[in-house]
Order: structure tokens, then sequence, then C-alpha cells
């Protein structure tokens, strides 16, 4: 090798190494900038945890943790002060459940009609008219639920009050549909076309396949499909704020009007309730027993969508 | 072993009745689309009649009223936007690059784990309780008021998992070869991401970033939890100033009414006029929420056609 | 095209192809079939991937109905009836009410044992207890499962080995007295053993139903069948018994084919 063949080769080399150097720091700093903000959604949860029971905290320092779950009264306002968390949910639960009486055979039927029945076009159409569902503000929803299905609704039962519990559900209901439907269509859609290919075999038809084999198999990814409309249901705020009312009573008549968890967190957030009060940490105290309910369900819901996904 | 003629017309029979049932699901599956397609058609129909006399150019252009016929939703439309920019110098980053993390980076560890679940998590925790996490966080413990930015970083943090979930699909869908072609020619991989990887799937990140935006602009229930005020009658201050530096952000720390929050609060009103309004917004933030999802679709819809891998 | 007859045997014709082509969109993959099954006999049809034996085989049940796009024009024609199954007049769930098919993969449906082998009847609408039992102990005792599961009809199917969820699959097809039995390579994902008893039961049955097989094993074809067809590129080049196929076969591709040469 000659001198100046060695001499030439060095720079480059040397220069590259140094390039490299300062390439490796700044993939490094990028990669850590990266990490920071997928690190934030983590910070964001216990931003979440950490108002929630510090809040809480403060609201069960002086309101026994025992009145809370046993009390049957929800007066935090009044000076003879009650904080019965079951009135909320009693409400919650009455609204979530006429939410599912809805949603849950129209959602499953859809599914499988888009899976099972419909033509490629016919799906094409459909399923965005679902999305626009999905799309419509909850606040619109709750002026549609107050102004237009309570008023047909008291044509047929003359004795029902200008705020129920079952207009909001009925609309909540529909609202939850595309949930209900989409997930349970991608539930079945992942079962094997083996398994269908098997039944028609048989001679079965349509709906023999439909109901005996693809929905059995796409079981858990449909349940997850009703956990998640579910916690959808419960975390619900604006059609139960303006169409349920928001008196605070223990209700399992969805005939009547009642506050949920999430409205009474609003009725209160419209008050000019002073940072601090007893009546400030309630509405935490209910946002955490709501913040509980939904974290269940939510995992049961992802746990039994992960289930099917591994199953095929 | 063969079948006599009696034998084949029992099977048809049998068929026959069992087709019957197919035919009826079919009935009632078209019905239950056709409820989804009605309650549509009836809100919006509904909405338009109500509220048609007050669709008027003024009704733009006016501050709300004690008086119905006089009401308008600027201040509320001109709420909206802010927070939405807000909303989106937050949120769009801050998903991106999270979700470019998750997919480009991210090693199997526990930590990796941890993320992907929690982001799965926040996606289904209520709106409202992101308005209780400002409300304690936002307002009273940063001191950063019941203004404009809160209300828009609360509802990044809202959408976030929307786009971070966008981002990831976006990114999944691209062939592994593509990042080894860069690979080969000696990129890093944050020129890989760069060059590469964020290009192709910017479409389908813009479409998440969409319908992201288009649930945060109808949010009601946390912005109303941060103790938004309903009756707003002046502008926050002009971003755009005529003394130097001519910019000015002090329309961020300006209180607000965003549209949701001015359709609820005509919503509650017993004066049925009130309602009119209400239902005239409404078809405006429909409209707007709506002609976004539009987009969004449209945009999936031409990514599918253009791009196979 | 020659046509091709079974040769002189005492085997009645069960049914019958004439002419038949198939059509995926507009690709044209069997082209001009003529091809007869004999009464109770083993009949299988062989050629390299790709060459439309598959897709014959799942013509007789009408499983390309189940997609769309595809076109049947000729005639396959089922006896004593004469009914051409693949007329569109026809209701393909009445020519899967008659004609059984045991899949690729075994298929059993995520349902009991039970549940799997009177999913016919179950959907033919027989309800009765004591029929369904029976029905039950008989194909699998047909299908040489009884034995094993009799204990555990209740139990899952997916806790089966590969084998024997395979025999359950002929079990449900069998459970529905079906007049053909169609194979599309039913060993093709099951291990030696497992492939020598399911040949061992092909061997059975055809004692008392007519059987098609799709084989991609030319010894699975000279064990089991009776007669044999070799398929190349959508075309029936060779048709004949089985032992004359495969010693001294008249074309030429089908010599290529079954000496290894290609496929």
């Amino acid at each position: 090798m000659t001198p100046s063949v060695a001499a030439s080769a060095a720079r480059p080399v040397s220069d590259r190494l140094a390039k490299r150097a300062s390439r490796h720091v700044k993939e490094r700093i990028i990669e850590a900038i990266l990490f920071a903000a997928a690190a934030i959604s983590v910070f964001v949860t216990l931003g979440i945890l950490y108002v929630l029971l510090k809040e809480s905290f403060v609201f069960f320092s002086q309101v026994p943790l025992w009145d809370f779950l046993t009390d049957t009264q929800w007066t935090p306002l009044f000076d003879d002060a009650h904080f019965g968390i079951i009135v909320l949910l009693s409400g919650t639960a009455v609204s979530s459940f006429v939410a599912l009486l809805v949603a849950v055979p129209i959602g499953t039927v859809i599914a499988i009609f888009l899976s099972e029945f419909a033509s490629p076009r016919t799906r094409e159409i459909a399923k965005p008219i679902l999305e626009v569902l999905s799309g419509i503000p909850t606040v619109v929803f709750g002026f549609f639920a107050l102004l237009f299905v309570t008023p047909i609704l008291q044509w047929f039962i003359p004795s029902l009050p200008g705020f129920s519990l079952l207009a909001a559900g009925l609309v909540m209901g529909i609202m939850i549909i595309p949930i209900v439907s989409s997930i349970s269509e991608d539930a079945m859609r992942a079962v094997p076309m083996a398994l269908r290919e098997g039944s028609y075999a048989m001679g079965a038809t349509r709906l023999q396949t439909a109901l005996k084999v693809v929905f059995p198999a796409a079981i858990s990814g449909i349940g997850a499909a009703y956990i998640l409309g579910i916690a959808r249901a419960v975390g619900e705020t604006m059609i139960l704020a303006i169409a349920a009312g928001m008196q605070p009573q223990l209700v399992w008549n969805p005939m009547e009007p009642a506050a949920t968890i999430t409205s009474f967190i609003v009725q209160v957030a419209l008050g000019d309730l002073p940072h601090g009060s007893v009546g400030y940490n309630t509405i935490f105290a209910a946002g955490l027993t709501l913040m509980l309910f939904t974290l269940v369900f939510n995992m049961l819901g992802f746990w039994l969508q992960r289930r099917y996904r591994e199953r095929y | 072993m063969s079948l006599p003629a009696e034998e084949i017309a029992a099977i048809r029979a049998n068929i026959a009745s069992r087709k019957i049932r197919d035919l009826i699901f079919t009935g009632i599956g078209i019905l239950c689309l056709g409820i989804a397609m009605m309650t549509i058609a009836a809100l919006f129909v509904d909405m338009l009649v109500t509220g048609w006399e007050r669709l008027r150019p003024e009704f733009f252009t006016e501050f709300p009223s004690r008086r119905a016929g006089q009401a308008g939703i600027l201040s509320a439309w001109v709420g909206s936007v802010l927070v939405m920019l807000v909303t989106a110098a937050v949120a769009v980053p801050l998903g991106v690059a999270a979700g470019i993390w998750l997919e480009e980076y991210a090693p199997k560890h526990w930590i990796t784990d941890v993320i992907e679940i929690n982001i799965n998590n926040l996606a289904g925790v209520p709106s409202i309780i992101y308005g209780l996490l400002a409300l304690g966080l936002f307002v009273y413990t940063f001191g950063l008021g019941q203004s404009v930015r809160t209300a828009g970083l609360t509802l990044a943090l809202l959408i976030l998992p929307v786009v971070i979930v966008a981002t990831r699909e976006a990114i999944r869908s691209i062939p592994q070869m593509i990042r080894e072609a860069a690979y080969a020619l000696g990129a890093t991989k944050w020129q890989t991401v760069k060059d590469h990887i964020l290009p192709y799937s910017m479409p389908g990140i813009l479409t998440g970033i969409i319908i992201g935006l288009s649930r945060a602009i109808g949010e009601t229930a946390p912005i109303i939890t941060i103790g938004a005020l309903t009756f707003i009658a002046f502008l926050p201050p002009a971003p755009i100033t005529d003394v130097a530096p001519y910019v000015s952000f002090e329309w961020l720390k300006a209180p607000f009414t965003v549209m949701p929050i001015q359709i609820f609060n005509w919503t509650s009103r017993p004066d049925p006029n009130f309602h009119q309004n209400a239902a005239a917004a409404g078809v405006i933030l429909v409209a707007m929420t709506l002609s976004m999802n539009a987009l969004a679709i449209w945009l999936r819809y031409r990514l599918r056609k253009n791009i196979k891998w | 095209m020659n046509t091709h007859k079974l040769p002189p045997t005492p085997a009645k014709v069960k049914a019958e192809t004439k002419n038949f082509n198939f059509y995926y969109g507009d690709f044209h993959a069997l082209k001009n079939i003529n091809l007869q099954l004999g009464e109770n006999q083993v009949t299988a049809l062989i050629g390299p991937s790709g060459c439309g034996k598959s897709t014959l085989l799942r013509s007789f049940n009408r499983m390309h109905d189940l997609y769309a796009g595809n076109r049947y024009e000729g005639e396959l024609l089922l006896y004593p009836d004469d009914t051409n199954l693949v007329d569109p007049r026809v209701d393909p769930i009445e020519v899967r009410m008659r004609l059984s098919m045991v899949f690729q993969k075994p298929n059993p449906f995520p349902k009991s044992i039970y549940e799997n082998v009177i999913y016919g009847q179950r959907v033919r609408g027989v309800t009765k207890r004591s029929v369904l039992d029976d029905k039950v102990e008989e194909a699998l005792t047909n299908a040489a499962l009884w034995n094993e599961v009799k204990h555990r009809l209740h139990d899952m199917a997916f806790a089966l080995s590969g084998g024997q969820q395979q025999r359950l699959c002929i079990a449900r097809a069998l459970a529905t007295d079906p007049e053909v039995l169609l194979f599309d390579e039913p060993t093709s994902a099951l291990d030696p053993i497992a492939t020598a008893s399911i040949e061992e039961l092909i061997h059975e049955l055809k004692k008392k139903v007519t059987i098609l097989i799709v084989t991609h094993n030319m010894q699975q074809a000279a064990r089991v069948s009776d007669y044999t067809a070799y398929m190349y590129l959508g075309e029936l080049i060779e048709f004949g018994v089985t032992d004359e196929i495969f010693i001294k076969p008249k074309d030429k591709r089908t010599e290529d084919y079954i000496t290894g040469r290609f496929g």
C-alpha cells in the first residue's frame, strides 16, 4: 500500500466516524423525545387517579365510607346532607339498562345482517350511516331526546313526565348501536371461513349458519361489544343531563326522572360551588365511583376482545 | 342408496320452511338498519324545521342575548375554533410521536406493555372524567383558569388515544420491506421514519386526527366541568395586534364558550324560542362534525384505493 | 376431447359430469369435464396444485355459490333422479343435504362432540332425543370414533386430536346419510398414523356410500381408490381404473406426473 492511498482513505473514514458519533447522539435525543410523548399518556392516567383520589380523600375524611355506600338519600348541597351514592347509581343503572335493551338486540341483528347476509354493496352503504350515528355530538342527542322523543313517548304514555330516564335511555341506546354492531361484526368476520363452509356443506341456511356456528364462535368478541357498550352508557353524560332531569332519587322505574353519577357532576359544575367545599369534593368521589365502574367494564371488554383475537 | 321422489319433495319442503326464516331475518335486519337511519333522519329534519327561522347570517355574527330572537352564536363558534386550535396543537404532535415510538421504537419490555394497556384504557374513560382531571389539575393546581387553554388542553388529552391508535394503524400497514430498503441504503432509524414511514402513513394519520377533532368539537361534558361560562358577550383578544410583536397569546387565557355549551344552555331553558336557537346551532354543529367525518371517510377510501402494498 | 366412460365393471353410475365448465370470474378453471362416479366406488382426483381438482370437488356440493362471481356451465347429474346439481334452479341447500363434504383441515364447530355430529339433523329440524342419540352412535361408530369418545360426548370438539377431529368431521358428514361423500384432501393436515386410519375408514365407508376424494398424494390415491382421474390445467387428462392408471397410463402427461417428473 502506498502512503498516498492510505492518506486519502484515512480522512473519509475519520470523517464518517465523527459524523456517526453526532448522528448517534441525534438519534438518541429523538428517541427520547418520542418516548416522552408515549409516556405522557401514562401521566394522564396518573393525573386522573391523583386528582380523583386526592379530592375523594378529603371527601371521605368528612363523610364516612359506610354512609356513602349505604345511605339511600343523596342531598349533598342541603343543610341536612346525605351522601348515598346508591341513589346516583340507581339512575345510572336504570338508564343504562334501557339503553342496552335498545342497543344489544338492534346492534346484534345489524352485526349479523352485515356480516352474514348483506351484499358488499349494502355493507358499503350501511357502515358510513352507522358512523354518522356515532359522530353526532351527544348534546344534540340530548336535545333530540328532550324535545322530540319525549313528546312522542308522552303521546303513548300520557303520564310520562317531561324528564325521564326512559327517553334519555332510548336515545342513548340508539347512540350505542354502532359500538355494539361494529365490534360484534368484527368478531364475526374474524370467524374463519372454514367453519362457515363446514356448516353450509351440511345443508344449513344462512340464518342457521349465522346463529348456530358463527355467533357461538364469535361469542367472546360479541360479549366484549356488549360490555364496551355498557361502559359507554355508564359514562354518558349530556343526554342524561338534558333529558333525564337531575333530581337525585332512588329509582327502579324508567318512567321517572332521576340524576345519574354523570349528570350530578354536570349539575354541580354548572352551579357556583367554592373550591374546597364538601360539595366540590363530592363530584370527585362520584367521579371516582364512575371511574372504577368503567375501568372494570373496559378491562373485561378488552380481555374478551383479546381472547377472540388470539383464538383465530 | 337412492332417493325416491317423495323424499326429495320432503327435502324441498324442509328447505322452504327454513328459508322463510332467512327471509324474515333479512326483514328484521333491514328494519334495524332502518331504525338507525330513521333516527338520523328524524333528528335532522326536526332540528332543521325547528331552527330554520334562525339560520340567518346574523345568527353567526350576534352574541347571545336575553331575547331569543336576537341571540347568535358568534362567541360560541369563535370559542370552538380557538379551543380546537389548542387541541390540535397539543394532540397532533404528542399523539403522532407516541404512535411512532410504539410502532417503530418500542422494545419488548414491560414499560411498553404498560403504555399500551394504558392507552387502551384511556380510550374508554368517560369524557366527564377528563373534565374532573382538568378541574382539579389545570384549573386549580396549575392555575390555568377557566380559559381557552384549559379547554383545549383537556380535549387534547381526550382525543390523544384516537390519534395514537390511528397513527399506529397507519404505520403498521407499511410493509417491512420499505424499512429494509431504507436501512439498506444507510439511513438511520429517524431518517427512515422521517423520509418514509411518516409520509406514507400521512393519510391514515390525518384521518385519525380529523376524527379526533370532530369528536372534540362536539364534546360538552368536560368543558362544563371545568366551569366554562355559558353567557359570553365578547370575543377573546385577537391573536394579531397592531403593536409589535404583532402576535398576542392573550386569547389563550380568555374566558370562552363553545358551540355545544351554547346548545346545552339554550336547550335547558324553558322558553321554546330558545329551543329554536338550540336547534339552529345544533344543525351547524352537526354539519361541522359530519363534514369532518365525511372528509375522514373520503380520505380513508382514497387511501385504500391508491395504495396497494 | 374424448369422454371418459367407466370401464366395463359391474358398477352403476351414481353421478356424472357432462361437458362441465367452471369459471372464477373470467378465469376458466374447469374445461369441459366428463367424468362418472361409480356407485359405492371410490374415485380419486389427482394432479398438480392448481389443476382444478378441488374446484371440481367443490362444484359437487355447490360450495362456489358462497362466493360472488363464480359460474357453472354444463351438467353435473346425480342419479337415479337425474338432478342437475349445478342448475341455478336447484337450491344449493338441497344439493348439500344430499352430498356431504369433509374438508382439508378438520373444521369442527366450537361445540360439543355430540352437537357437532348431529349438526346436520339439527339444521333439518330434528329434535327427537332418541333419534339424535341413535344417529350420534351410528355415525361415530361408522367413523371409527365411537369407542374413543363415547364417555365424553359432551366435551368440546377442540379437545380432540387432529386425527380424531377429522374423524369427527367424517361422522358429522355421515350423520345425514349422504348419497355421495366428498373428501377434499382429508389427510393433508394429519400425521401418518392418523392418515392410515382415515384411509382404512374410507375403505369401509364405500360399502355404504359413493366417494369422491381429492388427494395430492399419489400413493394415497393408489391405496384407497377404485378409479382415478388425472387433471391438469383445468382439464381431465385421463380417467380409468386406478391400477391401470398407475401401471400403464395412456397419456404421456399422466405418466410424467405419476413417475414424479413434475408436479
